[in-house]
């Protein structure tokens, strides 16, 4: 009876087995040539592709990109497109799924195309594409805060990179008076990244890492790592967690007992978004890391704020990562009319200075590390799920994705 | 002392999650020797009942509480229309059973992706679920924990004492034990069948609920599940409950431990090399049932 069943279950695992194997043989391959594929620009239209996961743990946050982009997409095209083209969006899933983001990274290349490719968010993601796009001399624009140390020459980061959100992250801290931290993140290339910049950091600046602790993206089980947090007793946790494990740990954060005020989390992944799917009665209070918030200041904000909940729905916040998105979409028609032409090659020589009046204030592309200038900002998690600004860096921070300029950092890169 | 009852108290509750998706499986599997892998979606079904009563009844206390049976009958029922539309049509045939139902699960996850969207969606917890018990000495307890265990325990109480003392329990067992001569004896295998599954996929149903106050609810949440699920019940031995119960219990705390001194991910690993050496050593699990069947 018992070897019977497990010849059933190993069958089963066999048939799992050959099921992947299956989705793995049948990515195309047709622009392995390494030439590049140019994108399609001879009728009255330009199609741009937009890559983000709809489905999957990462859906929570990535949907929201994707509508930014596309009102940013509308909003081009009512004002008569870029070089007198309409832009044509191509929406494809990646479904929280590194090899699909690749292949589908493929298809809106080869198949569709497209003149350039907005959107991934975790960096499994883009660490996936990235070969994709170098060896088709393709465009992507990536809109969310990363790990640094990357700069690649097709790839234009319009996101944070550490020097804007997580070093300022801690000097806030610093400024607090926190002397000991507790890091918890998701298991994969950004969070482990981040927290290997953060204990340079904290070694540099006469800060104790009591503890870090990773957990499988998706995972919802986080009993074990805040009981370990809890007993650190850390002056504050920085979280790099990202996608819905922030539900579950969260919850699991306030069922222990731990509050803003007994233990502050700092989260460099949870934006409005995020914020109203948690569920504000866990996070009233906790602070995070980013350059824009719903409730920053300014006309260009109020404008694309009205206009997000005008298409959207009056209750859908506007967060960090969508601005960024939304950002990308206009820089990216600066670039192609400054260069008077949709060819990568001219669109990268004609990208360094572009500034635009962002929700975020003015920002300004960095020619040599395709990064952007963008003001750091700490906010406040309020009960109405918004976030208020409580610190910001004055003026806009010179990209370092590789952190050349402090001393704390020589050894990471 | 907080820290090592804490991570007990951790692995407790992870046992108790274990404990309430393997019971059903401990009925379908283990008693009627049906692989069934839509019982993840079971699960599913039980947690997004409970989003949709949450939407509709305002209250999130007595939205769980009403959660609770309706979850259990609209997991069941879905466990009973796959009994009597496929399950029943393959009983001599496990592998079928096990690729009709993994297809059905797949089923499932794509029709709740339809109805629900994409992304996970959440439920309000209680105010009374969400904090924590002192208790003497610094100690403190998650009620949204004990709540699952408490729930956990009376699910166990409730089906032994329904197979032990009720006459459908008795008919249960007799079809387990032997089911021709049951047969013969004049008890209805089919319908008996029909009952146990049903009952089976309800207890999925109720885990469902459970889940919600710990994590998101999303269309792939049962798949993440159902593995540990059935390691329990052939762990512990085909055929009967306590087994489950004590590997359940066990897998939890060696889990917790593991995550403590180590990783996660090295712990989840401890667990499947532990699991492995032990059905090594012992692969009829830790209880058997004797039968006079020849099966």
């Amino acid at each position: 009876m018992t070897s019977f069943r497990g010849r059933i279950l190993a069958g089963a695992l066999t048939l799992v087995a050959t099921a992947a194997l299956a989705a793995c043989g049948s990515k195309t391959t047709d622009a392995a040539s390494g030439t590049g594929v140019s994108a399609d620009v001879s009728g009255d239209t330009v199609k741009v592709g937009l890559l983000n996961s709809l489905s999957g743990t990462m859906a929570i946050s990535e949907v929201t990109v994707r509508d930014s982009i596309m009102l940013a997409v509308e909003e081009i095209n009512a004002a008569g497109g870029v070089l007198g083209k309409k832009i044509q969006p191509v929406s494809e899933d990646g479904a929280s799924d590194w090899p699909t983001f690749a292949e589908k990274a493929e298809k809106l290349i080869s198949q569709d195309r497209v003149a350039a490719v907005f959107g991934c968010w975790t960096s499994a993601s883009r660490k996936a594409v990235k070969p994709v796009f170098e060896r088709n001399k393709a465009l992507l624009f990536y809109p969310v805060q990363y790990e640094g140390l990357e700069q690649s020459p097709y790839i234009f980061y319009t996101g944070a990179t550490t020097n804007q959100q997580i070093v300022p992250g801690l000097d806030y801290l610093k400024a607090q008076g926190k002397k000991s931290v507790y890091l918890v993140g998701s298991d994969y290339v950004f969070p482990r990244t981040a927290n290997k910049i953060i204990k340079a950091y904290a070694e540099a600046n006469g800060m104790t890492v009591l503890g870090e602790d990773y957990a499988p993206l998706g995972s919802t089980e986080f009993g074990t790592i805040v009981n370990k947090v809890r007993s650190s007793k850390a002056d504050a946790v920085f979280n790099t967690l990202n996608g819905d494990s922030n539900v579950a740990f969260f919850k699991e954060y306030t069922s222990a007992g731990l509050t803003a005020e007994s233990m502050p989390v700092v989260s460099v992944s949870i934006a409005e978004e995020e914020v109203k799917g948690i569920g504000t009665q866990y996070l009233t209070g906790q602070l995070t890391a980013w350059n824009y918030y719903q409730t920053t200041p300014g006309a260009a904000n109020e404008k694309f704020v009205a206009a997000y909940k005008a298409k959207y729905g009056a209750e859908k916040p506007t967060s960090d990562p969508m601005e960024a998105a939304y950002v990308a979409v206009h820089l990216w028609k600066a670039m192609v009319e400054k260069a008077g032409s949709f060819d990568v090659e001219q669109v990268r020589a004609a990208a360094g200075g572009i500034t635009f009046e962002a929700p975020e204030g003015t920002v300004t592309v960095d020619g040599p590390t395709q990064h952007i200038a963008k003001t750091a900002r700490i906010g406040r998690i309020g009960a109405d799920g918004l976030i208020t600004e409580v610190w910001n860096s004055g003026q806009p921070i010179t990209p370092d994705p590789y952190l050349k300029s402090y001393p704390w950092a020589s050894g990471l890169s | 002392m907080t820290v090592l009852f804490g991570q007990l108290f951790t692995g407790v509750s992870i046992g108790a999650v274990l404990l309430l998706i393997a019971l059903g499986l401990a009925l379908t599997f283990g008693q009627m020797n049906v692989i069934n892998m839509a019982h993840g979606e079971f699960i599913m079904a039980g947690a997004y009942t409970t989003y949709v009563l949450q939407q509709t009844i305002t209250g999130a206390g007595w939205s769980l509480l009403v959660a609770l049976p309706v979850a259990f009958v609209v997991a069941g029922t879905m466990g009973v229309l796959l009994e009597v539309l496929l399950i029943r049509r393959l009983y001599a045939r496990p592998l079928d059973t096990l690729l009709v139902t993994w297809g059905v699960s797949l089923i499932l996850q794509q029709l709740a992706r339809d109805v629900f969207g994409s992304p996970n969606v959440q439920t309000r917890a209680p105010d009374l679920l969400t904090g924590n018990i002192a208790l003497p000495g610094g100690l403190t307890v998650a009620t949204n924990r004990l709540f699952i265990l408490t729930l956990a325990v009376a699910a166990v109480v409730a089906l032994t004492l329904a197979l032990r003392l009720t006459p459908l329990g008795r008919r249960i067992r007799a079809v387990v034990q032997n089911r021709d001569l049951a047969a013969v004896s004049g008890i209805a295998t089919a319908r008996v069948d029909r009952t146990t599954f049903f009952i089976g996929s309800g207890l999925a149903g109720l885990a469902g609920v459970a889940l919600t106050l710990l994590g998101p609810i999303g269309p792939t949440m049962g798949t993440n599940l159902i593995i540990d699920a059935f390691l329990v019940v052939v762990v512990g031995g085909i055929g009967q409950l306590k087994g489950s119960v004590i590997v359940a219990f066990a897998l939890g705390v060696l889990q917790a431990t593991g995550e403590y001194l180590t990783t996660l991910s090295v712990a989840k690993v401890l667990v499947f090399v532990a699991i492995v050496a032990f059905l090594q050593w012992r692969p009829q699990g830790l209880f058997t049932l004797r039968t006079r069947s020849l099966a």
